[in-house]
């Protein structure tokens, strides 16, 4: 046994509080110690370098690296070892930086004393490391991508492209999510359905997409490459396959209700296609106004429907399917309407939010795009835009910013001052939030060529008197109170997570932030990564983002699953749990503990057992065993008992 | 102050635009013109804040500051604006509103003697194409 | 070297030191100035309403008549300067304006006679180490603060004989005469200006700021190519003459120019200043001048 020991100063993180060259001195009554040295940066390629020749030339059976975190250069520096032809399970970090240096700045001659400590243990640890070699994990080279917005459709898309089989599920009847609703799209003002229809049809018609829209997820298990997923398909009462969307049933069905695509600013029917465009074009009956269904009789639509596709018996059905890699694009909802009390929302009945103003913007609204005021359907002369609203309110409402709402703010007043040339927009703002090519200037030209008038501050009241939406609030540049008179309010309302976004997140394991966005692996180097190896996120589903961003993060999620399905087998570590089939008494304590499901429990035998792809060596199993039969392999207990003494 | 079409688009409004050749929406309201004017200490609005009170159609506030006429156009702000706006054109603007129908303000009488037999003459001509 | 030459209105009353300095000056380094025959106020100020386009006769007048004379036109007055270089460009820019412009003073002008400051003479036809050559009597280090204000500097695009936040030209012409430049973060503040017909608006005069600026960071002097500046900074100081305090003299950079090429008393014309310059050049042993 001859070990190596690598002190790196990391600059002067490290060298600039341990003494190194006491460390040095104080590791040289340590036996079977092989080489030590020091080095400025050891993961430079000239440190690394110093690494593999001390390998070859001194024959060194076991490597210490004494410098930053494992989670930092662990699998750099093993990579080294194996280059060198060491195996690469006998390279071990000790960490004198985080753990070491960086708390103890104040304190020079202790850190110096733990960092010798620290490197010690590791010298342990390292002595009884075994030879391990990695395990390997077949892949199922088919993916999920669940959300069928634009986010959801780019990655399906650019996976299904690359010629893999993808299969898109959607909660609504139809995709294209929140951008089928927009009007114009900032800072270009092209029309959201015109860029948006020709990606729907092509995922709707693409080869490598298998399309589940009116679905959700039921049930999954599994784990990367290896995923087994449940999809519940709700019924429609109408058989999609015969269907040809000719539209007959929602011409001649009875019953009208709130359209949910119109967010209740206009009529469908109980049986009803959400837009003309939808993709699929399909039906669906709304069983809880049908009167099928509510009275037991009508059947209108059976009776009209030329090809029969109408089916009141029609259930729910459930379709399992493999996949290596999910994608999770579940999208954005509003800051409820209720919420705000100040500013009138759902009493005031010409407050409306955003989504609401792009869908009077749309040609294809309920005004056919002319801005009408929800309450007598006049033109509004003048209207108020508020911004932040549940936004940058941690009291009320989110701390977070919405990210899209200046932008979308600008462009809704820019939007109204072509369709009302001598109405005047006003709009209350906190910042400008315009970081995006093109952005700034877009705003800008809102300001000054379109005479659109930007107030700073807060709103702190919305009412109605004598027909006219009275708004009070404040501009703080000029320090003056203001009230306007206006005849409709459009509130930029936080953006939050999709409703059944955290349930889903449950399902999938995957871990959300406070308020329910899902978390990234690494905020700058993995964002479209969970922190669940295979699952991948996208879209506003991790956070407020504009379509440009959520087409980016999109494709960049699909080059993830792209990447992973390079091989047919992937690599997994083996420093994961066992059991000592000998001692284990079958108690089951372990698989409580164990938070990634790795364990079972073969009663058969009475034994517990290891699922060594999903176990990610934490060590809870090995605590929570009472007889002392589980242990984690280059972590045993021996191991944890001769670093301890070595410590103390 | 009750905002409205009425009150933020005025012919007071559109007549200094017209004299001025600015318009003061491009105003990002930074304070760069404000940092670095030399004549602040006698102003009781900063220039910017004249400037934003234009933007909000304050036009009758924004004449009745002593600002307009203790600005000295040196242009240090009109070098520096982010948006290039000539912000002593607005100034001679709202000067020119209230020297236009005849008033004046600056009085000859009122230039001290002993300070009249020693000034350039180009402070005379200056301030009284910029006063009356 | 030939130049057609606007004193102005204040070069010929209350900064004659300015003017026959200048001129005495020019003809030591072989520079000619002819003054123009016709020539009126330039208005002092560079009209800013745009919907006005009177005052830009008066300027435009002088320009047209710089044209008959065929020359290249050089003036002294920062503000001269200015307001000619301003009414330049916009008689070149806006047609509108010169129509009416030339129309009103029956002169065909299109804004196309070069207007020179002397300190662009002085850097770029003659050249400072050319000048510095010509130096009879050095100035052994005197430090002196430039001050440029703003008439010389902004609008950059329009008028700017050197960088507006950074220039350096009066420094190198004071480096040439041996002098040493002092650097201070005023050079390019406003004085005042006009205001000071004002009395009372100004609580703190910006002139003051100037001076002590300059003051603190070791200038003996401060040189200024415009009377109302001169005249601003020199009068900030009245105070300070009137207790006996120490001041910095405030003079015309052609002043010192005078005094290094070895010329007189009698083409300085120190009288009309507040602050005295001369004790300061006789304690530096320059040129001979007396208090």
């Amino acid at each position: 046994m001859k070990t190596g020991v690598f002190i790196c100063h990391c600059g002067l993180n490290i060298g600039g509080v341990v003494d190194i060259p006491k460390v040095l001195e104080s590791l040289s009554d340590y036996d079977s110690l092989g080489y030590v040295t020091d080095y400025r940066y050891m993961c430079s390629d000239p440190g690394q370098q110093l690494i593999k020749d001390a390998i070859r030339d001194k024959g060194l059976t076991g490597v210490v690296v004494a410098a930053c975190s494992p989670a930092m250069h662990e699998s750099t520096f093993r990579r080294v070892a194996e280059v060198a032809g060491l195996n690469p399970f006998r390279c071990e970090m000790a960490n004198i930086r985080e753990q070491c240096s960086w708390p103890h700045r104040g304190e020079p001659e202790k850190a110096t004393e733990k960092a010798s400590a620290i490197i010690r243990a590791s010298l342990e640890k390292v002595r009884r490391n075994l030879e391990l070699s990695s395990l390997s994990i077949p892949v199922t080279r088919q993916a999920l991508v669940i959300g069928g917005g634009i986010a959801g459709m780019q990655a399906a898309l650019d996976i299904a492209d690359a010629g893999y089989k993808v299969t898109l599920v959607e909660r609504l009847p139809y995709i294209g999510g929140h951008m089928a609703q927009l009007s114009e799209t900032f800072p270009t003002l092209d029309c959201s359905q015109c860029i948006l229809t020709p990606k729907s049809s092509e995922v709707g018609s693409h080869p490598n997409i298998d399309l589940f829209t009116n679905s959700e997820i039921h049930a999954i298990s599994g784990y990367v490459g290896n995923f087994n997923v449940t999809i519940r398909r709700r019924t429609s009462y109408v058989n999609w396959d015969v269907c040809n969307g000719c539209g007959l049933c929602m011409e001649k069905c009875p019953v009208k209700r709130d359209s949910d695509f119109e967010l209740g600013l206009a009529k469908t029917k109980a049986v009803s296609i959400a837009f003309p465009q939808a993709v699929p074009n399909r039906p669906v009956i709304d069983s809880e106004v049908c009167r099928h269904f509510t009275h037991g009789k009508c059947g209108v639509c059976e009776k009209v429907c030329p090809v029969g596709a109408i089916d009141f018996e029609q259930e729910d059905t459930f379709v399992d399917v493999k996949t290596g890699a999910i994608i999770v694009a579940t999208g954005y909802d509003l800051h409820p309407k209720t919420k705000v009390g100040e500013y009138g929302y759902g009493v005031v009945k010409d407050v409306i939010d955003g989504l609401e103003f792009e869908r009077l913007n749309s040609a294809s609204g309920p005004t056919q795009g002319e801005i009408r005021r929800p309450s007598d359907g006049k033109i509004p002369k003048e209207i108020v835009f508020i911004q932040c609203v549940g936004s940058r309110d941690e009291e009320n409402g989110y701390p977070y910013c919405s990210k899209i709402c200046c932008m979308y703010t600008a462009k809704h007043a820019r939007l109204y001052k072509h369709k009302v040339p001598d109405g005047q927009p006003y709009v209350f703002y906190m910042d400008i939030r315009a970081g995006g090519k093109g952005y700034e200037e877009f705003v800008q030209r809102t300001i000054e060529e379109e005479g659109v008038l930007y107030l700073r501050g807060r709103v702190s009241r919305v009412f109605e008197e004598n027909g006219k939406t009275v708004v009070f609030g404040v501009d703080t540049l000029s320090n003056k109170k203001v009230e306007i008179y206006g005849d409709m309010v459009v509130l930029a309302t936080a953006i939050i997570p999709s409703h059944g976004q955290t349930n889903l997140a449950r399902l999938l394991k995957i871990s959300t932030d406070e308020w329910g966005f899902l978390s990234e692996a690494h905020p700058k180097l993995r964002p479209v990564e969970s922190l669940t190896r295979g699952i991948y996120i996208a879209g506003c589903a991790q956070a407020p983002k504009d379509i440009p961003d959520s087409v980016t993060q999109a494709g960049s999620a699909a080059a993830k699953v792209l990447a992973l399905f390079s091989s047919d087998t992937l690599s997994h570590t083996p420093e994961v749990a066992f059991v000592d089939e000998e001692l284990c008494r079958g108690c089951g304590l372990c698989i409580e503990a164990c938070a990634y499901d790795a364990r079972t429990l073969d009663v058969r035998r009475g034994l517990a057992v290891v699922n060594e792809v999903l176990c990610e060596g934490c060590g809870a199993c090995q605590v929570a065993c009472p007889s002392g039969a589980t242990f984690q392999r280059n972590m045993d207990t021996a191991q944890v008992m001769s670093m301890i003494d070595a410590v103390i | 102050m009750k905002l409205s079409r009425e009150v933020i688009a005025t012919e007071d409004k559109r007549k200094l635009q017209d004299i001025s050749g600015e318009e003061v929406l491009s105003c990002y309201q930074c304070g760069k013109c404000s940092a670095g004017c030399a004549m602040t200490e006698a102003m009781d609005l900063l220039p910017h804040q004249v400037i934003r009170l234009l933007q909000l159609g304050q036009v009758e506030e924004a004449l009745h500051s002593r600002t307009i006429w203790v600005c000295a156009s040196c242009l240090a702000c009109s070098a520096r604006c982010p948006r290039g706006m000539n912000l002593p054109n607005v100034m001679e603007s709202l000067r020119a509103q209230v020297l236009r129908p005849g008033d004046r303000s600056l009085n000859p009488a009122d230039i001290p003697y002993e300070l009249l037999e020693i000034i350039p003459e180009q402070a005379l001509v200056a301030a009284f194409r910029k006063y009356t | 070297m030939v130049y057609s030459y606007f004193p102005g209105c204040t070069l010929r009353a209350k900064a004659k030191g300015f003017d026959s300095s200048a001129l005495a000056s020019c003809k030591v380094l072989g520079v000619r100035f002819l003054e123009l025959q016709e020539w009126q106020c330039c208005g002092a100020t560079f009209p800013l309403q745009i919907d006005n386009s009177f005052p830009l006769v008066s300027p435009a007048r002088t320009l047209a008549s710089a044209k008959k004379a065929g020359r290249k036109l050089v003036t002294l007055c920062s503000a001269c300067y200015n307001v000619l270089k301003r009414t330049n460009h916009v008689l070149r820019e806006d047609l509108d304006k010169r129509e009416k412009v030339c129309a009103f003073i029956e002169e065909d002008y299109f804004g196309d006679v070069e207007v020179l400051h002397l300190l662009e003479i002085l850097r770029d036809k003659i050249g400072f180490g050319s000048l510095a050559a010509k130096v009879v009597s050095s100035f052994r280090g005197l430090p002196v603060a430039a001050y440029y204000g703003c008439l010389l500097l902004r609008p950059p695009d329009e008028v700017g004989i050197d960088d507006p936040e950074a220039p350096k030209v009066l420094e190198d012409f004071l480096s040439s005469l041996q002098c040493q430049p002092v650097e201070y973060p005023y050079k390019t503040e406003c004085c005042g200006s006009y205001v000071a017909l004002r009395p009372g608006e100004l609580t703190v005069s910006p002139s003051r700021l100037i001076v002590e600026s300059a003051k603190s960071r070791g200038a003996k002097v401060i040189v200024t190519s415009c009377p109302l500046c001169q005249f601003n900074l020199d009068y900030a100081q009245s105070e300070n003459v009137a207790r006996g305090e120490k001041a910095v003299p405030v003079v015309y950079f052609t002043q010192l120019l005078a005094i290094a090429l070895g010329l007189g008393e009698e083409v300085l014309q120190f009288d009309g200043h507040i602050v005295p310059p001369g004790l300061i050049f006789q304690a530096a042993g320059v040129g001979g001048v007396g208090a």
